[in-house]
């Protein structure tokens, strides 16, 4: 039976529900020491002085600095500009000037208390639009972090053809994360003389390569675990290297392991958050509503260092054509450094940032031609053959259409809109808005081509089959998933099947868990290591039963020959393992066949595949608080095939709820380069009275190169919610809103007289 | 700061406890007790992941010191809900409604649904919300945690679980 497409129960769901689910900070170590950061307060200048006060004694802790960094002072990360410890220029609140390791955390946090800085201070640059001006330079001559074009056709001529030019200029503040587990990790080195390093971390591999840098330590010398993840986001794909090197620097100097985890001002303070964005449209149109020329403007706050923005950039701009056919598009991107933390990965990687703006524009569009929201998406949308604006010709596997269609339908889109805007009285007013979108599924580009990310499948003293991969579980659900991928690939019984803990001592590197790769790239990797898995063992089989191996299979947990059972696969795995020793089979990733990617021009098949995702949300209104309240929000998701529909549905709700805070409330105030809005209390997420009535429509299109059809979805859900919530406050109010969050200050200026 | 002696029923077993006044109750429990069921997430009451059950009573443990508690005082965590056998129909219905996803909220949510459903068996899904609306969960938009709430209410009247598909 297979079990793809079954909703089984999420793995380390019992010990989740019992509280004995282990995450970092529920990890002890013998003679283990708690480490606190020394943090600048100032967001540029240098470095004058460390000054320790004499009223402490500091024989109780051990401290260290940029001194103590056995190798190089530098988180590796595309370019080798983040210092792990400033010791002189300072280029954003927070960077990390001194360590303390204290045997409490009490204690390391009472010797932080007694140090002071002294700096020179210098006049920063704090936003995007300051940092573009470039009269305060902070990165070479024009503060630029990277830069890239995009041409199709001829926009020249496309607008020269348009009946309509409509213009519209969109902006999105910061959005943090807030996984409710803070960043944390611990460090420690083994008699044996490897540095063992276990934490809340997406990426083993990156964390691996950045301390072999920083601690002058070949990787095989280093091993870096999983511990269980108390949510992500993206918010653990680069941070954690910055966490495990300040606990490795201070386990070298006291020869203890060193935890640290942050409180979470801290973490709200200094870690990576979503790139804030200015998005410029102008779209040249038919009277039919015909998409005849698009010119995008794309700009994006990375922050004081380079860390992964370049790859957001890259992203957000290719999506921020949104999933439409248009033959002549000229559209420019750039980051700009700012001295502000830098920006990094949040589920959607730029993706929210580019469809946000397309998603509201194409309301505006509709509105000027006088055609409905609905319409103007169904005339333009992408459809199989059609070319997106990077020149990828889409073949098989185009849902836009099936999703808008699908949440056309069960929201009665039309119709309920009528409806809506005949109910408003007294102050409370209805609207309805939708959104269409794609987001690509793996690495942008030639990413998986030059990573191969690898796999594998071991046999197990116990019976079982263990899937080998680093990447790792957050919540999302791939340490559930990908046994079943694995389970139906060898054509055995989930049972059979089990999976490793991500530790680069005992798992290939996969590449990160980012991009919503993991189930399409590692699911395909997987299949083939079933293949060769069963080849050996069957092999193995057809000489210890004298059996025609071709005739050989699995069912369920055992081993057959025709109709005949043979033997338990545990049972074959054991006699395997005593016979022949051990056995693991490993493989990697490679591109579905005819994908070409040009880096320097941005154009050809930026992904392998795209999932697609249409969302509809009904808003109430109150014109006297301008509190905006989402009663419901219908979603239609395209992701080839639903592994795990269960917890699929898990990822769209919680992803759109996601889109709902940074649509409406998730406002990062920053003044003088500090974050003012650093707690719970002042930073709002969504709790479960602002998530709305949802309803999850999930439709599968097969991918000929996904594992059983598999795309990829982790990150789609984040993409729509915030332009449907959009327009339909725009539906219900009549004001048009172009800026997030929306929240009611900003709607009550927007409503002013 | 000298320690308090204070003598309070912990997931139904009598313990003696000796602590500083001025230490948190999560501190106690999870440092001290090596209950680590209990989650942090902010330390200052807005996340509801350290949630547990005083007298029956939800409180954020973090915002709770040893010396705001009283000789005999009863405390209710996610370890004393169910057993290894016998989760409790509600833990049940979390683990297979969908309800725990990075899982980090779990246990502060279930303690939150605990004692609402104590005091309110057959609660409407608007009352779920409510009661849950002071725990904060990042990843499930609610949904299936209110659907394992809801469902967990339906099953203890039924006196019976639904079984997990696999």
């Amino acid at each position: 039976m297979p079990t793809v497409g079954k909703s089984v129960t999420r793995r380390h769901a019992v010990e989740m529900a019992m509280g004995r689910a282990l995450y970092v900070d529920d990890l002890q170590m013998p003679g283990m020491w708690h480490g606190a950061v020394v943090r600048t307060s100032i967001p540029h200048g240098r470095v004058r002085r460390v000054e320790l006060s004499q009223s402490f004694d500091w024989n109780r802790v051990v401290l260290a600095d940029a001194r103590d960094i056995p190798g190089r002072n530098c988180v590796a990360m595309i370019e080798d500009d983040l210092p792990l410890i400033v010791h002189d220029v300072v280029k954003h609140v927070g960077e990390a000037v001194m360590l303390i390791a204290a045997p409490t955390r009490d204690l390391a946090l009472e010797a932080r208390r007694h140090v002071k800085v002294e700096y020179e201070e210098w006049e920063p640059v704090l936003t995007l639009e300051d940092s573009k001006a470039a009269r305060i330079k902070i990165r070479g001559e024009d503060n630029v972090v990277a830069r890239y074009e995009m041409h199709k056709g001829d926009a020249a001529k496309g607008f020269a053809s348009a009946d309509k030019v409509v213009e519209g200029t969109y902006t999105m503040g910061h959005q943090e994360h807030i996984y409710i587990e803070p960043q944390g990790m611990i460090a420690a080195l083994r008699d044996d003389g490897v540095f063992s390093v276990v934490g809340s971390l997406q990426c083993p591999y990156y964390v691996s390569k950045a301390l072999s840098i920083i601690m002058s330590m070949p990787e095989d010398r280093i091993s870096v675990r999983q511990a269980l993840i108390g949510g992500a986001f993206g918010g653990k794909e680069d941070y954690p290297s910055v966490i495990a090197g300040y606990c490795a620097v201070l386990a070298r100097k006291c020869q203890r392991p060193v935890k640290i985890v942050y409180d979470r001002d801290e973490d709200i303070e200094v870690s990576t958050k979503r790139h804030p964005a200015i998005v410029r449209h102008r779209t040249g149109v038919r009277k039919d509503g015909t998409l005849v020329a698009m010119d995008i403007d794309f700009e994006l706050d990375a922050g004081a260092y380079v860390t992964l923005s370049p790859v957001v950039l890259s992203r957000g701009f290719i999506h921020s054509a949104g999933p439409y056919r248009c033959d002549n598009v000229s559209a420019r991107c750039c980051a700009y450094a700012t001295n502000t933390a830098p920006n990094g990965a949040f589920r959607g990687f730029g993706a929210p940032q580019g469809l946000f703006p397309i998603e509201v524009h194409m309301d505006r569009i509709a509105e000027a031609v006088g055609i409905s929201p609905l319409e103007i998406r169904r005339r333009n949308l992408l459809r199989d053959g059609d070319a997106t604006v990077t020149g990828q010709v889409l073949r098989g596997s185009v849902g836009a259409s099936a999703v808008l269609e699908a949440v056309a339908k069960r929201s009665r889109f039309e119709k309920r809109r009528k409806e809506l805007a005949k109910s408003r009285r007294k102050n409370i007013c209805k609207g309805l808005g939708i959104s269409l979108f794609h987001h690509g599924s793996g690495f942008t580009g030639s990413g998986e081509a030059v990573l191969k990310g690898k796999a594998g499948l071991r046999l197990d003293a116990d019976g079982r089959i263990a899937v080998l991969t680093a990447c790792t579980e957050m919540g999302q659900g791939s340490h559930t998933v990908l046994p079943q991928i694995a389970a139906d690939h060898l054509g055995v019984d989930l049972s059979c099947v089990t999976i490793e803990t991500p530790d680069t001592a005992l798992v290939p590197n996969s590449g990160p868990t980012v991009a919503s790769r993991t189930t399409m790239v590692m699911g395909v990797v997987l299949g083939k290591c079933a293949s060769q898995l069963k080849e050996r063992l069957f092999a193995f089989a057809a000489k210890r039963f004298d059996a025609d191996a071709g005739r050989l299979s699995f069912k369920g947990e055992n081993l057959m020959s025709g109709k005949k059972t043979l033997m338990p696969v545990s049972g074959l795995v054991k006699a395997y393992l005593a016979e022949k020793g051990a056995l693991t089979i490993i493989d990697h990733y490679e591109l579905p066949p005819g994908i070409h990617w040009n880096d320097k021009t941005f154009n050809g098949d930026a992904y392998p595949v795209y999932a697609w995702g249409c969302n509809a949300a009904e808003v109430e209104v109150d014109l006297d608080t301008f509190e905006v309240h989402v009663s419901k929000i219908w979603t239609a998701s395209e992701m080839g095939r639903a592994v795990n529909p269960l917890l699929a549905e898990g990822q769209v709700e919680g992803g759109t709820v996601q889109a709902l805070g940074w649509a409406l409330m998730e406002r990062l105030v920053m003044k003088d380069g500090h974050v003012r809005s650093n707690r719970l209390q002042t930073y709002i997420i969504p709790t479960a009275l602002d998530a709305p009535e949802m309803e999850t429509i999930l439709l599968e299109l097969p991918f000929e190169y996904g594992p059983m059809g598999a795309k990829g979805l982790g990150e789609l859900p984040m993409d729509g919610g915030a332009p449907a919530i959009a327009n339909a406050i725009a539906h219900a109010t009549g004001i048009r809103i172009c800026d997030l969050p929306i929240t009611p200050e900003r709607l009550y200026e927007a409503c002013k007289p | 700061m000298q320690t308090v002696i204070k003598r309070l029923k912990i997931n139904d077993v009598e313990r003696e406890i000796d602590a500083t006044p001025e230490m948190r109750l999560l501190d106690l429990l999870r440092s001290q007790l090596k209950l680590t069921g209990t989650k942090e997430g902010c330390g200052e009451g807005e996340c509801g992941a350290c949630s547990m059950l005083l007298n029956g009573e939800v409180i954020d443990s973090c915002l709770m010191l040893v010396g705001q508690l009283k000789d005999g005082d009863e405390i209710l965590t996610v370890e004393g809900l169910g057993d290894v056998d016998h989760l409790s129909p509600l833990q049940e219905c979390f683990v297979h409604e969908g309800g725990a996803q990075c899982g980090i909220c779990t246990p502060g949510m279930l303690m939150a649904a605990h004692a609402l459903l104590r005091k309110n068996p057959r609660p409407t899904r608007e009352e779920i919300a409510t009661a849950i609306s002071g725990n904060l969960c990042r990843c499930t938009g609610y949904v299936k945690i209110i659907d394992a709430i809801e469902k967990a209410s339906q099953a203890s009247k039924a006196g019976k679980v639904r079984k997990g598909k696999g």
